[in-house]
């Protein structure tokens, strides 16, 4: 092989190396990082693991939302309105545009008391959007949460 | 009547953009100057129509035409007339009209200083933004009509534009961040230019230099408005989230930084050319992408305009059909640019190579986190996960404090190659003195504990030292005064440190508590008090107000500041508006968060000292890259290639 070619290849071949090693570095680090995503029925059903980081999302049950009278601590139920829900505490401010019947996602872990100890509490922006994890959900809940 | 004449005008512009590509890059190849010429009346052409099409769709707000469907969608007859105007582009459909209309005005601006140009490469610039613009045009005509009808059954008023919309923020970060994004199109069209030309000399490199710069400028400043518009708009005080969109945004800014920064190698010694031609077609296909995660809806974030999937198809063919070709090309074009010089390991050139490999590795960092959500669902079926700022700032943070060690060592390095116990003895100096301040700054301010703030603080020091010790030598150099480009550089440079030093202050010495606050009673952060007075109603325009009274006390300085919770009639939304006693040195935040029993609120009441500094940085930064552009050599080049053009002349050869 011509020697300058030989060079390029050798260049070529440690910078793939390189790339990939931080590519799988970083997706290992990724993956210990990642919030998987679970539905009510998955929660309720025991399928979220305990005590790890993950979101979970549905729509606030009416009636359900219970303000601590001399805290910021609040609980409520999200629900997918065909027969699982799940209990979420959180302690802090609501986003605007929760409010019950709404779809909402919740971040933090899940208790051994099956209450899901919420870190941040999400909302959507907008009116017209939905987030993507709470599309199916949304189909089935459309009837049920127009009676606001 | 009238919003027909609008969307026929869109089309016209449509067709002039086909028939600019055509003549453009047609007439470039075969050296027909007629046809070239054709390309320029093509391109402003385009700018009219669209400028019509922008117009009607203004006046469609501005006289509240509901008929309209994409004006009863997003306007209201109580809408101030401000927010009715910037309403055009607070969605999908009419954003997309503001960026061809922007695109239309980037093409025209070339045209006009196109006289300094080859005839040659200015045609095949204009015939290819052309094509890009007919990408666009034909994607807001075939799935984002603005000019929609709801006719015969008009409804009597609009739908209103969200909440979160109705601010100063709306009238101008889109329009910056356009500016920005649009703009890398024409780095994009040059390097593509001169890959088809054969061109892709230092005058191809100066050629772009100013361009680019304008249009990582206006990105800049779009970016920083967007950070600052979440910051005082969301409530709650943040001003960088790793949501996808900021990301979207964010990768092309990087890619862009890298690329002003190999430009002037490529310029100045005629190395790096073929990697700064890829930038250049990354800058810009990085737009597009960021483009797609906006409006394809894949990627849950705040920015959610409605989901359409044929949109998000349509995107992906369109970006598929620019990188996929602008490769191509530049795998078959790039080996001509290829050029064998040499520098040593102490040089500017291996300072600048540092500078791009962070950036780059950088950016990928910020592709990867934000597109591995993406890829992970598809592998595993439909598996939804999000990665967090934690993931983020583990990898680009020490990325980016890498970086600020090579920034403070670059301007005393010379081309070629310098000595490196001369640079020694330079930088000794403010190496000491930057981790001696640093560690000052660490003992005087309480909170400042963790090792990467104070490094951050001791690198944001170190970079204004030895910028400042340049600045003096070159002062005290005989002969001419340092050019504008070298002011624009420190400014750009200085504006990075201080951007540095207000993300590690803030980040490290915030005080930031929700609270539950009853009437009369108060909360002290440091020297600053809250007194909570209650609440009030205040109406407003078009929404009623719940208004919070606050008695501020800040060591001497005694103020109220009136946050509020507004609800919108048309939509009857809740907003969050947040009251900031904005400081050089501290902001003071306040924003209510929700009744509870007994007459109490829920509250944030903040203290973010330096916060204001990030976006500063940010604008000084915007303000070196444009003093950059005015500097005399390129408007030098402009008289002598006037004077040489045609000599240089019609058909030129491919490489």
């Amino acid at each position: 092989m011509h020697p300058k070619r030989r060079s390029r290849l050798l260049t070529l071949v440690f910078v793939l190396t390189g790339a990939a090693a931080a590519v799988a570095l970083m997706l290992r680090a990724a993956n210990e990082n990642l919030n998987l995503f679970y539905p009510p029925d998955q929660v309720a059903g025991g399928e979220a693991p305990v005590g790890v980081g993950i979101r979970a999302g549905g729509m606030v049950l009416e009636g359900s939302v219970n303000r601590a009278p001399d805290s910021l601590d609040v609980a409520f139920v999200l629900t997918d309105y065909q027969g699982a829900d799940f209990r979420v505490a959180y302690s802090g401010i609501l986003p605007d545009l929760f409010r019950e019947g709404q779809g909402i996602l919740v971040r933090g872990q899940l208790g051994a008391d099956g209450i899901f100890q919420a870190e941040e509490v999400l909302a959507k922006h907008d009116e017209n959007y939905m987030p993507p994890e709470l599309m199916p959900l949304a189909d089935g809940a459309a009837g049920a949460s127009d009676g606001r | 009547m009238i919003p027909e004449l609008g969307h026929l005008s869109v089309i016209l512009a449509l067709a002039l953009s086909i028939a600019g590509a055509v003549f453009g890059l047609g007439g470039a190849h075969i050296g027909l100057g007629r046809w070239m010429q054709a390309a320029t009346s093509a391109t402003y052409g385009q700018m009219v129509f669209v400028a019509l099409g922008f117009l009607v769709l203004v006046n469609a707000f501005v006289t509240d035409d509901f008929s309209v469907a994409y004006v009863a969608h997003n306007s209201n007859s109580l809408l101030p007339w401000q927010y009715k105007v910037s309403a055009l582009w607070g969605a999908h459909e009419g954003s997309l009209l503001l960026w061809t209309l922007i695109m239309t005005l980037w093409m025209s601006a070339v045209a006009l200083r196109g006289a300094a140009l080859p005839p040659g490469i200015l045609a095949r610039v204009l015939g290819v933004m052309g094509l890009l613009n007919g990408g666009f045009l034909s994607f807001l005509l075939l799935t984002s009509n603005p000019f929609e009808r709801l006719l015969p059954l008009a409804p009597a008023d609009g739908a209103d534009l969200n909440p979160l919309l109705q601010d100063f923020g709306l009238i101008v970060h889109p329009p910056m961040l356009y500016t920005g994004y649009v703009g890398f199109s024409v780095a994009f069209a040059f390097a593509v230019a001169g890959l088809l030309s054969g061109r892709l000399d230092s005058a191809w490199a100066r050629w772009s230099r100013p361009w680019t710069n304008i249009a990582w400028a206006f990105l800049t400043l779009g970016i920083a408005l967007g950070s600052w518009w979440a910051y005082y708009e969301l409530g709650w005080g943040g001003w960088w989230f790793w949501d996808p969109v900021e990301n979207a945004s964010f990768m092309p800014w990087l890619a862009a930084t890298a690329l002003i920064h190999s430009l002037a190698v490529a310029e100045k010694r005629g190395a790096f050319r073929t990697w700064t031609l890829l930038l250049a077609l990354s800058a810009f296909s990085l737009s597009l992408l960021g483009a797609f995660i906006v409006r394809s809806g894949v990627l849950t974030s705040v920015h959610a305009f409605a989901v359409d999937p044929t949109r998000g198809l349509y995107i992906l063919g369109f970006l598929a059909v620019v990188v996929g070709g602008s490769l191509t090309l530049f795998a078959l074009r790039a080996s001509a640019a290829a050029a064998d010089v040499r520098y040593g390991l102490f040089s500017r050139e291996a300072s600048l190579l540092v500078n791009n490999l962070l950036l780059v590795v950088a950016m990928a960092v910020v592709l990867l986190g934000t597109l591995y959500p993406l890829a992970y669902e598809a592998l595993t079926g439909g598996d939804k996960i999000s990665i967090g700022p934690p993931w983020f700032n583990r990898f680009f943070v020490p990325l980016m404090l890498a970086a600020a060690v090579a920034l403070g060592v670059g301007p005393f390095l010379g081309w070629k190659r310098s000595g490196f116990t001369r640079l020694r003895r330079r930088l000794a100096w403010c190496f000491g003195a930057s981790v001696a301040l640093a560690v000052l700054v660490a003992l005087l301010l309480e909170g400042l504990r963790s090792w990467g703030a104070a490094a951050a603080v001791g690198l944001g020091l170190w970079i204004l030292c030895t910028h400042a010790v340049d600045v003096g030598r070159r002062l005290r150099l005989k002969g001419a005064s340092p050019p504008l480009s070298y002011w624009g550089m420190t400014l750009a440079h200085i504006g990075f440190a201080v951007s540095l030093l207000g993300i590690a202050l803030t980040h490290e010495l915030s005080v930031e508590k929700d609270i539950r606050m009853s009437v009369g009673e108060s909360a002290t952060h440091g020297e600053v008090t809250f007194r909570f007075d209650g609440v009030v109603d205040a109406p407003g325009p078009n929404y009623r107000a719940q208004r919070g009274l606050f008695a501020i006390e800040d060591g001497e300085r005694r103020f109220g500041l009136t946050p509020e919770k507004r609800r919108y009639f048309a939509s009857g939304s809740v907003m969050t508006e947040a009251a900031i006693d904005a400081g050089f040195f501290k902001d003071i935040y306040v924003s209510l968060g929700e009744p509870l029993a007994n007459g109490d609120w829920a509250v944030r009441v903040y203290v973010k000292p330096f916060v204001r500094w990030i976006w500063f940085g940010a604008v000084l930064m915007a303000l070196g890259g444009t003093l950059a552009v005015a500097d005399k050599r390129y408007r030098r080049l402009r008289r002598r290639v006037e004077s040489r053009s045609s000599a240089i002349g019609a058909p030129s050869v491919p490489a």
